[in-house]
């Protein structure tokens, strides 16, 4: 493509970036994420790479089993993407769905300078192929491990309407970097499950503001969870994923060392604290029952002050 | 789950040059269809799975509708169903049209 045609197509692409994240498919984050008509994708819907397992149970197949994944180019450079569609079986991970992450992150280890990008929009598992779903967490996390001791940075995108639980939220532990809108929730144990578990008494999922200060963006951004805070729309995410692709530290045993201490130092502060404002007090934020209502340039400004994120640990 | 076929004669064949587009989501209420760029001028054929048993003669009339509107020849449609309604059947089939007319990239 000529310099003039490439101009014309990042042009007409800007105002579709004013998407929201949270609203937009799987395929349209993609799409609008990279650079114009960069994308191509591997093992597309035309594949019919569908899960053999939903059948069994009379539930309706994707072509894609959920989750697009190819190459394709950011700002110029090249990267590996995966994305997942929140709205099939809430983005959960079966047999399938997850042999495609893995053989991405694969390749990338592989190739070993390309960076991943994963679009998590996740509940965790399929629980209609719980044991392949679950195998495919932990060859995902060994993937993901070995390409990043391999030299690639992989950089996770969480702000879906599913947001990014169970062996997504492990998945996203593993990651180099970790870009989270307000709407991207990272746990494991959803709230639902936390109070079937352990009773109401200790975490009432019905409380909206409860589950959003402890699981939400903004709150994962603060303790560290996440290094980088976007607005919910595709130019935020992007801009985001930039800085942090460029930024975040490479792997090695001096950066598992800080990381270490980082976590080690997160306990011992705010071990004790019983409730995410708590911890927003012992930061010393002033007003910290006020951070949930912060617009996203006041609190990305907060949240830089803070600073519990650090550049060598991850 | 269920499964139809429809096979259509056309009058022309579908616009553009693209081989493949896909659009929507299996979710409750939602559908996907992939469009294909497989078969003669004069014909299409849509092949269904669906959730909803039982509707065959409601998706007769949509897709009879859809080809008498949009003359879609050369087309294959394989569509998995969550349910949805009519009027999100005839909206997903009109947007893979649309795509296809695109040209191939």
């Amino acid at each position: 493509m000529s310099a003039a045609g490439g101009q014309l197509a990042e042009f007409s692409a800007e105002p579709a970036r004013a998407l929201s994240w949270y609203e937009a498919s799987a395929r349209t984050r993609v799409r609008l994420l990279l650079d114009a008509g960069s994308f191509l994708e591997f093992v597309g819907p035309e594949m019919r790479e569908v899960s053999p397992h939903l059948q069994v149970f009379n539930l309706p197949e994707q072509f894609d089993d959920g989750i697009v994944v190819g190459r394709g180019s950011l700002d110029g450079a090249p990267v590996f993407v995966a994305a997942q569609e929140g709205r099939f079986m809430g983005g959960a991970f079966g047999e399938v769905h997850g042999a495609k992450l893995t053989g991405l992150l694969r390749a990338a280890r592989d190739l070993k300078s390309i960076p991943v990008l994963i679009l998590f929009d996740t509940g965790g598992v399929r629980l209609q192929e719980a044991n392949a779903g679950e195998l495919a967490i932990a060859e995902i996390m060994r993937a993901l491990m070995e390409a990043r001791a391999a030299g690639v940075k992989v950089i996770g995108l969480i702000g879906g309407r599913s947001g990014c639980y169970g062996g997504g939220g492990l998945i996203a532990g593993c990651c180099s970097g970790l870009v989270v809108s307000e709407q991207g929730r990272i746990a494991v144990s959803g709230p639902e499950v936390i109070e079937t578990n352990r009773g109401v008494e200790e975490f009432d999922s019905r409380d909206h503001a409860l589950v959003w200060r402890t699981m939400g963006g903004k709150h994962r951004r603060l303790l560290g969870g996440a290094d980088a805070f976007a607005e919910d729309t595709v130019e935020d995410f992007r801009s985001a994923t930039l800085e942090l692709s460029a930024s975040a530290a490479d792997f090695g045993i001096g950066t598992l060392q800080a990381e270490q201490s980082r976590l080690e130092d997160r306990l011992q502060r705010f071990g004790a604290c019983r409730d995410a404002v708590e911890i927003w007090e012992a930061e010393g934020i002033a007003g910290a029952r006020s951070v949930p209502d912060l617009p996203a340039d006041q609190f990305v400004a907060l949240a830089d002050r803070v600073g519990r994120t650090s550049r060598d640990a991850r | 789950m269920e499964e139809l076929t429809f096979h259509h004669t056309t009058r022309r064949r579908a616009g553009g040059t693209k081989r493949m587009a896909i659009i929507g989501v299996v979710a409750s209420g939602n559908l996907e269809v992939l469009a294909e760029r497989v078969l003669t001028d004069a014909e299409c054929r849509l092949d269904i799975k669906t959730a909803a048993e039982g509707f065959g003669a409601v998706w007769s009339a949509v897709v009879t509708d859809f080809v008498e509107r949009h003359s879609p020849g050369g087309l294959r449609f394989s569509i998995n169903d969550g349910g949805a309604h009519p009027d999100a059947v005839s909206l997903r089939l009109a947007q893979a049209v649309r795509m296809m007319e695109e040209a191939e990239q």
